[in-house]
């Protein structure tokens, strides 16, 4: 389904441009002297963004009726804003070119002007009017989430992005997360950034086009954002809550945004991605879902060896537990616990699973029990237990986490 | 307006005498050293809180981490609009007070010098609160100036410091307003009607009282989030019955009127320099007058503006759009009375006219995109993202610094009998104003592209305008530096500037000496009738 339009649509610039990247060809000899060499970088760097040709200076191009809207609301209150300019500031060089001292000019006592004063009072009201009609308009259209043809409900975590797709069984609902798929490397210099740089995800939001599609947004921690730029939705997910939103894509294609509300260290890495798809493949996708599902509830039964718990565990635990944590185990002094040498972590594993489990109220330490399945947190346990200064040489099995949700 | 008649009698002998050396600081009363205190110790955590933001610039140089881990990166944020708010612009406006309100009406001192000395003096106790808080375990605050919940309930014991030090301020500031009111209401010179009040001094009055109506509500916000910290409430919290969102409308009705709180003395600045160097009475008294009272009115009715992507009802979006469109009105008219003002003029360009001129241009700037983020559905789009970030440094710097700026400019001659360098005084004019639109017109652009705000990292997409951005914000920094330099050469030597340095000025100040005497208008002077 990823094979339509490139992701390159919200990317209006050539792609991977070579001077974001720690070894630029336009790196100048090492003979410079530092200063200088610093200073050519930063004019290199300046002149083609002064050129100024392939920049995104406006709204990304509008993938839904009401981001059509925004647009053109957007570009007309900016013409009203021209108009005003030189209203304003035409008056405002004349004087400052003409009415000089310098020039000779000697000043005018007046300060008063009834009639004047009067219009430039209630003109500005009639301008306000004309914007607040249309605005007024596409408010109560972007309110209107009434007869959806699929409803979709978001959960923020701290810092990824859960989708529910609402059936008409319990049963048949499909529940996935979604992660930022950027790999660490390239944020820490170590590796190319690629052209989806912290816009990819593992699993993105599959929509079919043409349909409406109502999202209900909560949050299991703190306030996320739900934002996808092309569609003109943004919309707060707010724990204990429910709010609503919607939105009906026209063009299949991949469209990409981000959490749009400050929640935290991770706040920066966790991407929205929505495939749009033609209505009769997002039918084929969904019954794939569902033998998914299936199939990996077949595979929570199963007993392990350690080792594989540990491979599965160490993705399980780069996505979900790094951030804080730190890949090393270290976590963060005085923020984040570390867990190397952790007396809970090393210690009986029913004090590690609960703390896993059910999280710990207060803190940033989310209760995973809700967002993992038997077998991630099965398996990013058993990583926990058995690296860096950790050496118990157990292993927690899916069951054992299945047997808490009973 | 205005006008004084007599020269204040000449002060000498006995009134002159005060401790001296650290002592004379500590224990002042005087409404001058106090002001000097305030406005030294706003320029401190000016430069502070700008260190901070070269940090932040200088991680968003490129894509990818190379200075800060995020979490240090959403501490700088954090602490960078925290102290520029209330450690530098807040405090600045505050010492112009001190110095300017008891001259401008010919009070003799504050009503209140020895609350003055207080209010004051709590000061560096929370710039060390918060200062100190990157040394606490785990770091400073990190959950952005607005301190939403449920996030800033997750942090450590720095947060707790933050609301220490905020309530700090807050009692400062609700002091120092009573101050300015009663100061302004009580001491003005016999025979000076309100409608005869420099704008300065009636922009003061007007944000005191909402200094007054509002700090307290922030205290009790606040409050109300250390005790779901650590008391067991359950305020914001759903599980327990509350609302994080109920935290946000308490919050922005503190928020609004406090983004007034920083303009409108800058309204009354620019408002002083304007008549001063155009040699002609500022243009529809009585409008601005009106308009600085509806903006501060309107103020109170439009806080959730911040707030239209939390998802109210259409009724509450429409309603909170309508008055935030109408603020339009009253800031129109003052614009336009400040171009009245130029009008026929007969100009001069020395440093103050320079930014009070740029103050015209950039903070309508401001006011247009903050005309585009009053409709609510362009607001939904660009709520949070870098556009936001561009709208408020167009309002808080080239709009509250700017002003201040440009009000030491014009009044260092005064305070220290000296005239500044004006070559000094010009370059670092256009270093700034270069440098501030290098560093901020970009971020528009951004946020129209899609950059969301308060992140340390960022696709590939924004990498231009975010190198940009950076370097103009270095040159920004640096420029600063001159800021310093020229105030520092003034105040210890120049050309002797005499009691009247400004051609146009006909404020009460300009009758007394240069510097004014420690303790000025004892005798209070005579003002002539309002002459129609």
């Amino acid at each position: 389904m990823s094979a339509h339009t490139p992701p390159a649509r919200l990317l209006r610039h050539r792609p991977a441009p070579a001077r974001v990247h720690p070894a630029t060809p336009h790196a100048p000899s090492a003979t410079l002297a530092a200063p200088l060499r610093a200073a050519l970088g930063a004019l290199c760097a300046l002149l083609p963004a002064l050129a100024g040709a392939d920049y995104a200076i406006n709204l990304q191009t509008p993938a839904t009726g009401i981001a059509h809207d925004i647009y053109d609301l957007h570009t007309t209150i900016l013409w009203i804003c021209a108009g005003i300019v030189v209203v304003v500031f035409v008056p405002m060089l004349i004087a400052v070119a003409r009415h000089r001292k310098s020039l000779g000019h000697a000043p005018r006592q007046f300060h008063e002007h009834a009639r004047l004063e009067v219009a430039w009072t209630v003109v500005p009201v009639f301008i306000l009017i004309a914007m607040a009609w249309p605005a007024t308009q596409t408010v109560l259209a972007m309110k209107d989430t009434s007869a959806a043809d699929l409803t979709i409900k978001v959960t923020g975590h701290q810092w990824k992005w859960e989708y529910e797709y609402l059936g008409a069984q319990a049963d048949e609902n499909i529940r996935f997360i979604s992660t930022l798929a950027t790999p660490r490397a390239q944020i820490d210099n170590q590796a190319p950034k690629d052209e989806s740089y912290l816009l990819a995800v593992d699993r993105p939001l599959v929509v079919p086009t043409g349909r409406k599609i109502r999202l209900v947004l909560t949050s299991s921690d703190v306030i996320h954002a739900w934002w996808i730029p092309a569609f003109g939705v943004k919309q707060d997910a707010i724990p204990g809550f429910i709010r609503d939103t919607w939105f009906r894509v026209d063009a299949a294609g991949t469209y990409r945004g981000q959490c749009a509300e400050l929640c935290g260290v991770g706040h920066g890495f966790m991407p929205i991605v929505v495939e749009a798809v033609p209505p009769e493949r997002f039918d084929a996708w969904r019954g794939e879902q569902k033998a998914l599902l299936a199939a990996s509830a077949a595979a929570a039964g199963k007993t392990y060896a350690l080792a594989e718990l540990k491979t599965l565990g160490e993705k399980v635990y780069a996505a979900n537990c790094a951030s804080c944590h730190q890949a090393n185990g270290a976590g963060i002094p005085g923020a984040f616990p570390a867990l190397s040498g952790s007396a809970l972590v090393a210690g009986p594993k029913a004090g590690h699973i609960d703390r896993v489990f059910n999280g710990k109220t207060g803190t940033a330490m989310a209760a995973f029990g809700k967002q993992l399945s038997d077998l991630d947190l099965a398996a990013v346990l058993t990583y926990e237990r058995n690296s860096w200064n950790n050496k118990t040489g157990d292993t927690v099995q899916p069951a054992e986490i299945a047997a808490l949700r009973h | 307006m205005e006008a004084a008649t007599t020269h204040d009698a000449p002060h000498a002998g006995p009134h002159e005498a005060h401790p001296r050396g650290l002592l004379r600081w500590l224990s002042s009363t005087n409404h001058k050293d106090i002001g000097t205190l305030y406005l030294w110790f706003s320029l401190l955590m000016f430069f502070f809180a700008g260190s901070l933001a070269m940090l932040v610039r200088a991680e968003l140089f490129q894509p990818g981490l190379q200075i800060v881990q995020p979490e240090v990166f959403n501490q700088l944020t954090t602490m960078h609009g925290l102290i520029m708010i209330f450690g530098a612009i807040m405090p600045a406006f505050v010492g112009f007070a001190n110095w300017q309100v008891p001259l401008m009406i010919g009070a003799p001192d504050m009503a209140f010098p020895r609350l003055n000395n207080w209010s004051f003096w709590l000061l560096p106790a929370a710039a060390t609160l918060l200062v100190g808080s990157f040394f606490a375990p785990g770091g400073a605050a990190a959950g952005g100036w607005t301190m939403y919940p449920p996030l800033y309930i997750q942090g450590g014991i720095a947060y707790d410091m933050t609301i220490l030090a905020i309530h700090i301020l807050g009692v400062s500031s609700v002091m120092g307003a009573i101050n300015i009111i009663v100061t302004i209401l009580n001491l003005r010179a016999p025979g000076m009607t309100l409608m005869q009040m420099p704008l300065f001094v009636w922009t003061w009055l007007i944000t005191a009282y909402l200094l007054v109506a509002v700090m307290p509500v922030l205290a009790c916000v606040i409050t109300m989030l250390l005790t779901d910290r650590h008391f067991g409430t359950h305020f914001f919290n759903a599980a327990g019955g509350g609302d994080p969102v109920m935290f946000q409308h308490i919050f922005w009705f503190f928020g609004h009127p406090e983004v007034y709180i920083m303009i409108l003395p800058a309204f009354g600045i620019v408002s002083t320099i304007l008549p001063t160097f155009a040699r002609k009475p500022l243009f529809g008294y009585a409008s601005m007058v009106w308009a600085v009272a509806s903006i501060a009115f309107l103020s109170f009715i439009v806080w959730a503006h911040h707030m239209f992507t939390t998802g109210m009802p259409a009724g509450g979006q429409l309603f909170f759009m309508y008055t935030t469109m109408l603020i339009a009105v009253p800031t129109g008219v003052k614009v336009f009375n400040w171009v009245a003002t130029l009008w026929r003029g007969s100009l001069t360009f020395e440093t103050p006219m320079l930014f009070a001129l740029a103050f015209i241009c950039l903070f309508t700037i401001g006011g247009f995109s903050g005309l585009v983020l009053a409709l609510v559905p362009v607001d939904i789009q660009l709520q949070d993202t870098y556009y936001v970030v561009a709208h408020f440094h167009y309002v808080l710097f080239s709009g509250a610094a700017m002003s201040i700026m440009g009000g030491v400019y014009y009044w260092l001659p005064k305070w220290t009998g000296h005239m500044y360098d004006e070559r000094l005084g010009k370059l670092h004019f256009w270093l700034t104003t270069i440098a501030f639109n290098l560093t901020f017109f970009p971020m528009h652009f951004l946020g129209l592209a899609g950059m969301p705000r308060r992140i340390p990292d960022y696709a590939l997409q924004f990498a231009q305008f975010n190198m940009v951005s950076s370097l103009g914000a270095f040159l920004l920094g640096a420029s600063q530096l001159i800021f310093l330099i020229a105030v520092v050469k003034c105040i210890r030597g120049g050309r002797a500037a005499g009691d009247r340095p400004w051609e146009g000025a006909d404020t009460l100040e300009w009758t007394l000496s240069s510097p004014p005497p420690y303790h000025s208008f004892a005798t209070p002077p005579a003002i002539a009738p309002l002459h129609k």
